[in-house]
Parts: C-alpha cells; sequence; structure tokens
C-alpha cells in the first residue's frame, strides 16, 4: 500500500483563493440567519435545523452535504418557501422570503414535471403564471428546449423521456422565468452513475452561461465536491453546520480532477465530518453475528 | 425462447392468447348455456306435452313436472288407458338460446300489447334519459365538491362527515319522499338516481384529488403558480384522467340504481318492459332485455374508454392497459 500525505483541504491555489476573493466582493445573494425548525415526532420533537446561520454570494455554486436526518431537504425545502420555519429568517437580496417565490426556482428530485404537458409546454409554465403571452412563453421555451438540445423531443410527453431528460427539461422550465437563486434538491439522486456523470457537468456548462447563483442539496461526496464553490456541512440530531469548506479544487472543473490530492483531501475531511470513525451510536452492524450463517471464504 | 406459463403472476400475456380468452370469456358462459339448454339429461326437470293421451288436464305443449308426468303416465297403463306423450323440457323461466336469440330481433317488432304502451325502444330510450338526467345532475354538484373537498382541507372537513353519513342510506329508501316531493313521473326516478350518485361521487372524487402527486403543486408553486391558478392549472388537469375513470364506474353504479328509481311512481322504462313480458310468461324476452342492457353498458363503456385514451393520451405511452 503506498502511503501519501495529502495536502490539507485548507490549503489553496492562487487561482482558486483569487476566485474565493472575487465571489467574496459580490452582493449577498441568500441569507440564512438563526434558522430553526422542529418536527413533532412520536417520541417528542425532533430539531431538523438548528440555530442555522450561512450566507452565499451572487452567482456562487453551493452545496448542502450532510448524514441522513441532518435536515438538508428541510433546508431546501424552507429555502423555497413550502415549509415554515419555527424561527429566523431567510433574505434573498436583503428581502425577507415568506413563501414559495419567482425570484427563486426549484428542482426537485423526483422531476416533477407535469404529465399533461409536452416538453415545450412544460417549460412555458412559469413563463405563462409570470404574465407573458402565449406567442412569448413558446418562443422563449423553444429557446431554452434548443439549449438542453432536445429539440428533437419539443413535443414528447414527460412519459416518453428518460430520467436524464426529465431532469433536464426541470432545470429548463425552472431556469426559464430568470430566478437569481437555483435550488436543488438531490436532483440527480434518481439517475444511474453514468446519467449522472453526464448531468453534472452538463449543469456546470448551464450554470456557465446563465446568471444565477445554485443551492445543490447532496449526499454524494464526490458530487459536492466536483460542482461547488463552498460546502456547507451539516451534522444531524440536531441539524447544525458542522464546517463551511472551500472547495481547494480549480475551475474549470473536469472529470479528471476527480482524483487530485486537493480533491481527495477535501473528500476525506467531509468523510471525517459526515462519517466520523468513533461514533457508531445508531448503527452498531452485527458483523459478528454474520459469522452464524456462514463459513469464512477466505 | 423458453415458452412462458399461462399463469405467470402479474406478467401480460401473448396478444393471440389474450384474444382467445377474451373470446371464451363470452363463449364458456354461452356454451354452459347451450348444454343446458339443448343436451337433454344434463337437467331438463319438466316435460313437455306432444301427445295429450288420456289426461284430461294435459293441453298440448304444457310443461309438467317430470315426476308428475311419469306418475299419471302410470296410472294411465294401470287403467288400461293411453298414456301422454312428451319430450324433456327446461321450466320456462329457462328459454332457449336460440328463442332468445330470436327475441332480440323480434322484441323490437313486436308492437306493445296494449295500445299506448312503449315499444321497446321507447323504453330502452326512457331508461337512457333518466340514467343521464340523474347522473348529470348528480355530477354538475358532485365534481366540483368533489374537487373542492379534495383540495381544501377546510371543505374536507365541513362536507365529508356528513356526506360520509348520508352515503350509508340506500338510495331506495327515498322513494316514497321522492314520490311526495316530485310527483310520479319522471321526477322521483331522476331524483334516486342523483341520491344513489352524488354522495358516493363526493367521496370518490375528493380521494382522487387528495391522491395528486403533491410535489407537482410544490413544482408550480415555485414557478409563480398561486391559489386558483394552482388549482386550474394542477390540480383539474392532474386529476383528469383519473375522474375521467372514477365517472366511468359511478355511470356504472347509476345503472344499478335505474332498475330501483323505474319502479317508483309510474312504472317506466325498461324495468317496465321487463315485468310486463314477465306477467306475460315471455321469458324470452325478459333475457333479451336484460342482454340489451349489459350490451348497453358494455358497448357504452369500450366507447367512454376509447375516448378516455384519445383524451388523455399522454398517459398511454408507458403504461400497458
Amino acid at each position: 500500500m503506498t502511503n501519501f500525505v495529502l495536502p490539507s483541504y485548507k490549503e489553496q491555489s492562487q487561482e482558486v483563493k483569487d476566485r474565493f476573493d472575487r465571489i467574496k466582493e459580490r452582493p449577498v445573494m441568500l441569507r440564512v440567519e438563526n434558522l430553526t425548525k422542529t418536527f413533532k415526532a412520536k417520541n417528542g420533537p425532533s430539531v431538523a435545523l438548528n440555530n442555522v446561520s450561512f450566507q452565499t454570494y451572487r452567482r456562487e455554486f453551493t452545496s448542502i452535504i450532510g448524514p441522513s436526518g441532518c435536515g438538508k431537504s428541510t433546508m431546501v425545502r424552507l429555502l423555497a418557501g413550502l415549509e415554515s420555519q419555527d424561527s429566523g429568517n431567510i433574505y434573498i437580496n436583503d428581502k425577507i422570503i415568506t413563501g414559495p417565490g419567482i425570484e427563486r426556482g426549484m428542482v426537485f428530485q423526483g422531476y416533477t414535471l407535469f404529465p399533461w404537458l409536452n416538453v415545450v409546454e412544460n417549460v412555458m409554465y412559469g413563463l405563462l403564471r409570470k404574465g407573458e403571452t402565449k406567442t412569448y412563453a413558446k418562443n422563449k421555451a423553444t429557446e431554452w428546449v434548443r439549449l438542453i438540445g432536445l429539440e428533437q423531443f419539443e413535443h414528447s410527453y414527460p412519459s416518453q423521456l428518460s430520467g436524464g431528460m426529465k431532469q433536464r427539461v426541470a432545470i429548463a422550465r425552472s431556469l426559464a422565468t430568470h430566478p437569481e437563486i437555483l435550488l436543488m434538491d438531490e436532483p440527480f439522486g434518481a439517475l444511474d452513475a453514468q446519467t449522472r456523470a453526464k448531468m453534472q457537468s452538463y449543469l456546470l456548462q448551464i450554470w456557465k452561461k446563465v446568471n444565477i447563483s445554485i443551492v445543490f442539496i447532496t449526499h454524494d461526496l464526490d458530487e459536492a465536491i466536483y460542482l461547488s464553490d463552498r460546502i456547507i456541512v451539516l451534522k444531524a440530531n440536531p441539524g447544525e453546520i458542522a464546517e463551511i469548506i472551500e472547495v481547494p479544487v480549480s475551475r474549470p472543473r473536469s472529470p479528471d480532477q476527480f482524483l487530485s490530492p486537493e480533491f481527495l483531501a477535501t473528500k476525506k475531511r467531509l468523510e471525517e465530518l459526515i462519517h466520523p470513525r468513533h461514533e457508531d451510536k445508531d448503527d452498531k452492524l452485527p458483523l459478528v453475528k454474520l459469522t452464524l450463517v456462514g463459513d469464512e471464504v477466505l | 425462447m423458453k415458452k412462458q406459463s399461462m399463469f405467470v403472476i402479474w406478467k401480460n400475456l401473448p396478444p393471440i392468447q389474450k384474444r382467445i380468452l377474451f373470446t371464451l370469456s363470452f363463449v364458456l358462459p354461452i356454451l354452459a348455456w347451450c348444454i343446458i339448454s339443448y343436451v337433454p339429461f344434463v337437467w331438463h326437470p319438466m316435460v313437455q306435452i306432444t301427445e295429450v293421451g288420456d289426461v284430461s288436464f294435459y293441453k298440448q305443449d304444457m310443461l309438467v313436472q317430470k315426476e308428475v308426468f311419469y306418475r299419471e303416465n302410470e296410472r294411465l297403463v294401470r287403467q288400461g288407458l293411453k298414456p301422454a306423450k312428451g319430450e324433456p323440457a327446461n321450466p320456462i323461466y329457462l328459454p332457449a338460446p336460440h328463442t332468445v336469440a330470436n327475441s332480440l330481433v323480434s322484441s323490437f317488432e313486436t308492437p306493445p300489447r296494449r295500445p299506448g304502451e312503449p315499444w321497446l325502444h321507447e323504453s330502452l330510450m326512457h331508461s337512457i334519459s333518466i340514467i343521464f338526467w340523474g347522473f348529470f345532475l348528480s355530477s354538475i354538484f358532485g365534481v366540483p365538491l368533489g374537487i373542492i373537498c379534495g383540495t381544501y382541507k377546510f371543505f374536507s372537513n365541513l362536507i365529508e362527515p356528513f356526506i360520509e353519513y348520508f352515503r350509508y342510506l340506500p338510495a331506495p329508501v327515498f322513494g316514497a319522499l321522492a314520490v311526495a316531493v316530485l310527483g310520479i313521473n319522471d321526477g322521483p326516478k331522476i331524483a334516486i338516481i342523483f341520491i344513489g350518485t352524488f354522495f358516493q361521487q363526493v367521496l370518490v372524487i375528493a380521494n382522487t384529488t387528495r391522491k395528486l402527486d403533491s410535489s407537482l403543486i410544490e413544482a408550480s408553486q415555485t414557478l409563480g403558480a398561486k391559489r386558483l391558478t394552482i388549482v386550474r392549472t394542477v390540480v383539474i388537469p392532474g386529476i383528469l384522467p383519473d375522474l375521467y375513470r372514477d365517472m366511468r364506474i359511478l355511470l356504472g353504479w347509476a345503472w344499478t340504481y335505474l332498475i330501483v328509481a323505474e319502479v317508483i311512481g309510474t312504472s317506466t322504462g325498461i324495468s317496465w318492459f321487463i315485468n310486463q313480458q314477465a306477467k306475460y310468461r315471455n321469458f324470452d324476452q325478459v333475457f333479451a332485455a336484460i342482454i340489451i342492457i349489459g350490451i348497453i353498458g358494455v358497448v357504452s363503456d369500450q366507447i367512454f374508454a376509447w375516448i378516455g385514451r384519445r383524451m388523455f393520451h399522454w398517459e398511454t405511452h408507458n403504461e400497458k392497459r
């Protein structure tokens, strides 16, 4: 076994440092202040989020990651305005949000395309709600469909599309209304590994072309590192921020970087935060019992 | 390719097998009917008299119980009289397939016994119009109310408990009341269909509405849709295919209330026709009328199903029905 020493994930190259300096000069896009959300459960209330505060900047790609039950889905639903917090505030461009709003687009894990509308009509949906005329909305939507490379499927219905295609349409649908921030709740979680990798590169390309901040929920460490500027790591019970990591991987990103030292260093740090070795109170795997059912093979 | 067993759980069958089974599901019962009707030793508990012999109370073509026939003949032989002759037959209430098939045509051509009584096709049209008005009026109120209950918890909690209670009251118990209020003509009949359909309709449609994928509503909210726009652009189109299927099932229920409804007040429609023919002991006509009701039901349902597939074509691409 080759033993090589990883650099610290806090070591940043000049390019990365400069980029973070530029990002932090930009106006604050999203500000979360002391956000707390409790759910009632059978055995007493469970704290999904406890006093969480952070901010993201314009055009920043932020991921939120954490073990299951850390409240990352609750977080994105609060940001979208689909649920309301117990206390604390969420500001978009310094304005408090009180419900869903058109300045925040959202992409769900389950695609959520309207099955009775074809691809173009799905993309048109938000534009029509904005009060655009049908002709304008149709032209705009068709443009978006071209941009995501689905012009052959303009008139197809969601049931005729693959998972990856559906998610592309969902992304186009939420971007068509020009939101300032795109919330993505494990958008590629239901896709197979290959499609997923394609969609990740694809998302980076779109993000390059569109002026938008992204908040991306995932449980996939590689995905978070590959896509993000910063990663907000949550811990569970109660849901609190464990650490906010500035990803030291340079841009533009490419899949080759998955094995670069700074990538691996970041991943190691994330592993430590999310799967701490010493405290596995919840799930003690009864490995010993396996010997009862079978002899050791090796 | 390995041959697939015919009894695989949940697996679709090859099209030829499907078609054969479809045909068999109609042919088998008809075959059973033919066997009972045409093969003498299967059932035939009666004897049809062909020659009366010396029995005073026999008449030509009369049906007599088998035991009675043989006992009577034994007596005649013992007394040196001429025994009667007869052929095994089924009771009058089970006519043979060919007589019913004949009646299917002739019942439309036979004029009513008494002048002023409706022909069969007139009776049928009357039944269909009762169903239509009952179902139509019920749907006008029931569908919107169901959607409202399914969409807003407020209305669900306000309206559904009472409807849940009311739905257990059998529609026919309102017959006398309906006649008192609406007279003896079509009013009470339509009211019975309405009562029989409406309460189920509200609950079924409310449930269908609640089954809509809530993430679609959330998606529309993040795209800027609000309140009534959500109902108009997501809830209604989202539940439409299921709503349509519900309506088809409910229409079937409305048919079952028809027979009850038609004997309330003055008897009319297809039920009147059936009762009248039964009085005359024209059981072939009774069977013909019953078969016609079935055909109307199946054919109209298939037409609605076909229309549904055309209307909700986005659904059928990946779902095999």
